[in-house]
């Protein structure tokens, strides 16, 4: 690791938006981009308050995301109201096991390893920690990537409610939980956004001041 | 200027000198693993064709139904509008709301802002209001969620198999293609279009 220089101790900055590198100004966070006009900044403002705060939103919504019906089904025999879990049940016993794995592994698994890595990540931030950096940057680029495949079970119902509407003989409604649920999906992902990749390499002790080699 | 041959990993701040790349070659950051870029070549020919190929099959996949469904002697068929209405409807605005715009609103406004920036940068001009159209494309880019809608598709088509005939609808293959006109249209380096915009302006300055 020791060949890597970073733009903050070469006093470097990249704008966010554009690309575009400017040298450092005397003080922090003081300038707009000349091509492109954002503000400019060393590392993205207020980061871990702002991530905290969408990722505690988005874990006490995820109770009622879960316990609350997402879809209520009445056919001439039955009438049932799912959860997002009692849903991938239904599928596995009616047969089909491999969409209730995808099913299960985008509503249930995916949320709950996003806030989890969320949290890791903040908390071993904010300690400024050293450990397992390469990783921790993996598994930030991963759950980016991952994080808005949980959008299935909402785009499910409302599809099941548009299509299902037989008078009489089947209807399909939408219940609180689908809106929970949503909810959890875009807070997780705003709470990644507004965390700064580059905080889990600070730790690094700086080398400001000395020559690059 | 030997600034601008510096590139700097978005990731975790790692300064690099850059190098030319061979076409389909990427950069990729030795400290973190980040992507830093890819070939530089810019290839507004193909970028156009794939906003516009997109813009039609946006059109498709709207316009058609997705699923048909036939029960009892009756057939139903939804459109993602029929299924955007319902949900409205059915009282979970937020829900219409959020699909409204992640598989409809976003997708187009996207595909729209690219054509308006590229259509001016292939006859060698920079459109009027670049620096905020570019923002807006950057901001867009991560709320598109039609791959999720497709695989919706497929689970909803599962669920109701065993009580009804389910049919796939054109709007389906619609948004299969659009789906992967999209991945492209995300793959395009907004950075190599911001220096393309700086290298046209200086032109005509100096013109």
């Amino acid at each position: 690791m020791s060949v890597v220089v970073t733009a903050r101790e070469l006093g470097l900055l990249r704008c966010h938006a554009c690309g575009a590198i400017y040298r450092l100004p005397s003080q922090d966070d003081c300038c707009h981009c000349r091509r492109c006009g954002v503000r400019l900044h060393l590392r993205k403002y207020n980061a871990l308050t702002r991530a905290w705060a969408l990722l505690i939103a988005a874990a006490m919504l995820y109770l009622p995301a879960n316990l609350i019906p997402i879809m209520k089904t009445s056919t001439l025999l039955e009438q049932r109201s799912d959860t997002i879990l009692s849903g991938v049940v239904a599928l596995w016993q009616q047969g089909s096991p491999e969409i209730a794995v995808i099913v299960f592994v985008a509503s249930i698994v995916v949320p709950l390893a996003k806030i989890a890595v969320l949290a890791l990540l903040l908390v071993t931030a904010q300690r400024r920690s050293a450990w397992r950096q390469a990783e921790r940057a993996r598994l930030y680029r991963f759950i980016e990537f991952i994080g808005y495949w949980s959008m299935l079970d909402v785009f499910v119902v409302a599809l099941l409610v548009g299509l299902v509407h037989f008078r009489g003989l089947a209807e399909v409604q939408p219940g609180g939980g689908a809106v929970a649920f949503a909810a959890v999906v875009v807070l997780t992902m705003l709470a990644s956004k507004s965390f700064d990749p580059r905080l889990i390499w600070d730790s690094e002790p700086s080398r400001q001041g000395r020559q690059p080699s | 200027m030997a600034r601008l041959r510096l590139i700097i990993c978005e990731c975790c701040d790692a300064v690099y000198a850059r190098r030319d790349l061979a076409p389909g070659q990427t950069a990729h950051c030795r400290r973190c693993g980040a992507e830093l870029y890819r070939n530089r070549r810019v290839d507004l020919d193909a970028m156009l064709a794939i906003a516009l190929g997109g813009l039609i099959v946006l059109v498709i996949a709207n316009a058609y139904p997705v699923l048909i469904m036939e029960l009892g002697g009756t057939r139903a068929d939804v459109t993602l509008w029929d299924a955007i209405l319902a949900t409205f409807d059915a009282g979970v605005g937020p829900v219409a709301v959020l699909a409204a715009l992640s598989l409809f609103v976003l997708p187009l406004t996207q595909i729209l802002l690219f054509l308006y920036v590229l259509l001016p940068l292939r006859v060698g001009a920079v459109p009027a209001g670049f620096v905020p159209v570019m923002h807006a494309i950057r901001h867009l880019r991560p709320w598109s969620m039609v791959e999720v809608f497709l695989v919706g598709v497929l689970v909803s088509a599962v669920k109701l198999a065993a009580e009804s005939q389910l049919t796939p609808g054109v709007g389906l293959w619609g948004f299969a293609a659009l789906t992967i006109l999209l991945t492209l249209l995300t793959l395009f380096d907004l950075q190599a279009l911001w220096d393309l915009a700086a290298e046209r302006a200086a032109q005509e300055a100096a013109a």
